[in-house]
């Protein structure tokens, strides 16, 4: 169910989720949720380090928007991001080898958790920042527009980012030149520990799209079908109409804000036993059940989920560390080695033996 | 990519044509030129458009370019820098004014935890190649929130590149290396040079090549080390130590903060054996104090004297003209560290 704050815009209807279809995304969201178990239970081996945010109870939302976006659509998310870039083809063997900071990872070992991207895919980052992703997508659709191209970005945030001044500058932005984007709001109940009728004045947040006569609506977020109907018919108009839109997707995380938050300070077991009666994943399984696949092909698929993410922990643990005379790999383009090349003299020790030896300009 | 930016800076003086004009036309001359160079360069700020720029930098832009190429913002400087980083992200050359260096504090976030994270933070997946432009400086009464110069905030941040013309020609050469680099340059202009005129190289190809310093006037008896308005100031500092006292005062004017050329300010340091390093912003943990600490490190055996430091007073530049002028690094505070740094009694 959707509710909008201005009439939906006019675009072709949505075709219905073809069975295979069904089955496919299906399995894209087990693979997901074993990810994200196992990536947890990593972290308390102590093989993945940092901030570590998991997505467990959010899938319909993540993979349905995914789903909507066409190939050469843009993807930019805050940090809860693995399971984005499951959902847009990254392989997991990429996805875990980041998290165990090796070689093999999406970005090499230097990004982990919060910074997982795929740019062959389209997916220009999980960003660590608070609504700091939603000036950077902003400037994604601005480049389609400049380059002619009939695209849309998907920005993805979280209930909080959008108490941040990002949020307004950039729906500002994103309105006032008619740029290709979604800014998905995934409305989890939580930022952190705050509840967001604690932390914001208008907790209906897609309304806050009307301050910029920008087309807003809520749709149940744990819902694959809603979250697929909602994100194809708002990036139709992104594409087509260059209409921006906020879409809010009210789910709910399992799991703490991050690992190491238990995520019972500030709600009760009882409240989460509750989301979880009406999980996402079994409500497709039901659907699929209801459509006649056989337990068998759905145990089949479960069971394909976890050898993949077997396989991807075995791949990040063959996985050479980054090499450590490759310190500055990547900070800078090719050539820029010349221009350091006089700040040698008078350079603290560490400097001169790492950054200016060591991959700059690599 | 331009044979230019390969040229060594002894080269940079050009034997072409040039033309005499301001420090702002040579910043216009250049973005004239790259953006008719190159489709992907464009222009996007508050005001840039039909103001013609808080201080006419891009006059005549829009005319000839059009909305598109030169895109007037609302105020909302982290939204539009953002902006800036993701369609430089994309591989369009925006080039972004912020009014002043002053409000690119309100961006800070986009600048710092973004431009200049993602080459490293994403493993070199993808490129940011963002030109910020913004003027430092102070001197017209504009008091405490618009009249700083925290140069040293970007200098020191890795994974971004600061530039900072003294002169039109360097203005132009540098404006248009920036945006050819391919990593997120920060272009520091300054507001009382933006009327000061200079021979300008016309040719289109003429770039100055980041990390190179220049010396601007040789000297034998001390180093005056300084970018930006410091380096107008230590010029013409240098003419009256001359001529009033004998001195012989080299100038090396950095033109780059990052990458940072020690290796010419160090050359000269080990010629003239004393250093005096100026700047417009606050000296504690500022450019100069880098500058103290490669200077004692890299010429320890060649230095007569400890390295002075002259830089904006401590405060927050109050309103009222004799006071800032007080505050302000002027002419006779230069002068005072050099004769104090070379033992001679003060004589103005």
């Amino acid at each position: 169910m959707s509710v909008a704050t201005a009439p939906a815009p006019d675009v072709s209807d949505v075709a219905a989720l073809a069975p295979e279809m069904r089955r496919e995304l299906y399995e894209t969201m087990v693979l997901s949720r074993v990810f994200e178990t196992e990536t947890e239970r990593q972290y308390k081996a102590a093989r993945i380090g940092g901030y570590c945010h998991l997505s467990s109870g959010q899938e319909a939302t993540t993979v349905g928007v995914v789903h909507a976006l066409q190939p050469d659509d843009l993807l930019v998310t805050g940090y809860r991001s693995h399971g984005f870039a499951l959902a847009k083809g990254t392989p997991p063997e990429a996805v875990m080898a980041e998290l165990f900071g090796r070689e093999d990872g999406c970005a090499h070992g230097r990004g982990g958790s919060m910074h997982i991207l795929d740019v062959a895919h389209g997916y220009y980052g999980g960003w660590g920042i608070v609504a700091g992703q939603l000036p950077v997508a902003t400037g994604l659709a601005l480049a389609l527009v400049r380059q002619g191209k009939p695209q849309a970005v998907v920005c993805e945030l979280g209930d909080g980012a959008v108490n941040m001044g990002a949020w307004h500058e950039s729906l500002n932005l994103a309105a006032l030149w008619r740029l290709p984007i979604v800014f998905l709001v995934v409305n989890n109940e939580y930022g952190m520990g705050t509840a967001v009728s604690r932390a914001s004045a208008e907790p209906e947040l897609y309304k806050r799209a009307s301050a910029y006569r920008m087309h807003g609506e809520r749709v149940d977020g744990d819902d694959l079908d809603a979250v697929i109907e909602a994100s194809e018919r708002l990036l139709g108009a992104a594409r087509e109409d260059r209409m921006p839109a906020v879409l809010e997707a009210m789910t709910y995380r399992y799991r703490g804000h991050s690992v190491a938050d238990a995520g019972l300070a500030y709600r009760t077991k009882d409240e989460i036993a509750e989301h979880q009666a009406h999980d996402p994943i079994r409500r497709v399984r039901q659907q699929l059940r209801e459509a006649g696949v056989a337990d068998v092909e759905l145990e089949a698929i479960d069971k394909r989920a976890d050898e993949r993410v077997a396989a991807a922990v075995e791949f990040a643990l063959a996985s050479a560390e980054p090499d450590v005379a490759q310190l500055a790999a990547g900070m800078h383009a090719a050539g820029s080695a010349e221009q350091f090349a006089r700040m040698r003299p008078g350079s603290p020790f560490g400097e001169l033996a790492l950054t200016f030896d060591a991959g700059l300009g690599a | 990519m331009s044979a230019t930016a390969e040229r060594p800076a002894a080269e940079t003086a050009t034997t072409g044509e040039t033309e005499v004009m301001t420090y702002r036309e040579a910043l216009r001359l250049a973005l004239r030129e790259e953006m008719a160079r190159d489709e992907r360069v464009f222009l996007m700020g508050e005001e840039v458009g039909v103001f013609e720029g808080a201080y006419k930098v891009s006059a005549g832009l829009l005319e000839e370019f059009g909305e598109d190429r030169v895109r007037d913002t609302p105020i909302a400087e982290e939204g539009f820098v953002g902006a800036g980083v993701g369609a430089a992200m994309l591989g369009e050359r925006p080039v972004v004014e912020i009014m002043t260096i002053n409000f690119l504090v309100v961006a800070m976030d986009q600048v710092i935890n973004h431009a200049a994270k993602i080459g490293a933070m994403f493993g070199g997946e993808v490129r940011c190649p963002l030109v910020i432009r913004t003027p430092n400086g102070a001197g017209n009464q504009l008091t405490a929130q618009h009249s700083q110069s925290f140069d040293q905030w970007f200098a020191s941040t890795p994974g971004l590149k600061v530039v900072s013309p003294a002169t039109p020609a360097d203005a132009k050469g540098l404006l248009k290396a920036a945006i050819r680099d391919d990593d997120p340059v920060l272009v520091i202009e300054n507001l009382p040079i933006y009327k000061q005129r200079g021979e300008v190289p016309l040719d289109p190809e003429y770039v100055v090549p980041v990390g190179r310093a220049q010396v601007l006037r040789e000297g034998t008896d001390v180093t005056l080390v300084t970018h930006s308005y410091a380096t107008v100031r230590a010029l013409a500092v240098a003419e009256r130590l001359a001529s009033q006292h004998g001195i012989s005062a080299e100038v090396v004017d950095l033109r780059s903060l990052r990458p940072l050329d020690v290796e010419t300010v160090a050359a000269s340091v080990s010629k003239t054996n004393h250093a005096v390093c100026v700047e417009e912003g606050w000296p504690t943990y500022g450019v100069t104090a880098e500058l103290a600490a490669r200077i004692q490190h890299a010429c320890f055996d060649d230095l007569d004297a400890p390295v002075e430091r002259v830089g904006m007073a401590e405060v927050p530049l109050p309103y009222a003209k004799n006071l800032e002028l007080a505050a302000m690094p002027n002419d006779e505070r230069i002068a005072g560290a050099v004769l104090a740094t070379l033992g001679r009694p003060s004589t103005s």
